[in-house]
């Protein structure tokens, strides 16, 4: 499947890049994190479990059990500060 | 129920005028705006810019605005939240309800904030005199929010 993936605020910034399309054999949440990590540097240091960050999947907040599909909405943020 | 997300300013008289309009069933209106302040967490805080996610933000909004409506007796919502650099003193966030009675609308516009606050994608970066920085989630939103799970309606 291909995913969109979209990065936000202290991530997009560490990463350097604000959104990718991904070419993803996994299944869940949990995979695609693990796809990431393995990229090393700073994708294994802000992704690093206990770390703490959010996924949003089609614009809903989800855990990382959750399935992905072809073509989703995957995003990935820092715990949201606003108000 | 009104919800915009945009960079100018607002009003807290006007969109509360706009929430009566032609409503004269509204017995009570309860409303909180958030202000950027000039320190956060012992340093001089000289700008800040909040950034979102165009598309959840909204949906985001939305989805609370529906929960307080099913929580609490309610005629109408507003939720107004800047984004872009703000300076001190700006107006950030505006949560107004409308109810036929006081409690409805100081629950729910309550409980509008603590959710926003923890659950709306924004992200807020301080300009300070030593750079920039992105501010860390506080444990005492996630409190604040997680209290109204306990709860029992109304």
């Amino acid at each position: 499947m291909r995913l969109r993936i979209l990065y936000f605020a202290r991530m997009r910034e560490r990463f350097g890049v604000g959104e990718e399309s991904l070419a993803f054999d996994g299944a869940t949440v949990a995979d695609l994190l693990e796809v990431l990590r393995a990229r090393g540097g700073v994708w294994a240091e802000e992704l690093a479990p206990g770390r703490s960050f959010r996924v949003a999947l089609n614009q809903h907040l989800v855990t990382p059990d959750v399935p992905l599909t072809d073509a989703a909405e995957v995003a990935i943020f820092p715990p949201v500060t606003g108000g | 129920m009104n919800i915009r997300v945009q960079t100018e300013v607002f009003d807290l008289g006007t969109e509360v005028e706009a929430l009566r309009a032609g409503r004269l069933d509204v017995g009570a209106v309860a409303s909180f705006v958030g202000y950027a302040r000039d320190i956060n967490d012992g340093s001089d805080v000289t700008a800040m810019t909040l950034e979102h996610y165009p598309g959840m933000t909204e949906k985001a909004l939305v989805t609370l605005a529906d929960e307080a409506a099913v929580r609490w007796s309610l005629i109408d919502v507003s939720i107004v939240h800047r984004v872009g650099r703000l300076l001190p003193g700006d107006p950030i966030v505006l949560v107004a309800v409308a109810s036929r009675h006081r409690g409805d609308a100081f629950a729910a516009c309550e409980y509008l904030m603590d959710a926003l606050k923890t659950r709306a994608p924004f992200w807020k970066k301080e300009e300070t005199p030593t750079g920039e920085r992105w501010v860390d989630a506080r444990e005492s939103d996630a409190a604040a929010a997680s209290r109204w799970e306990a709860k029992p309606q109304g």
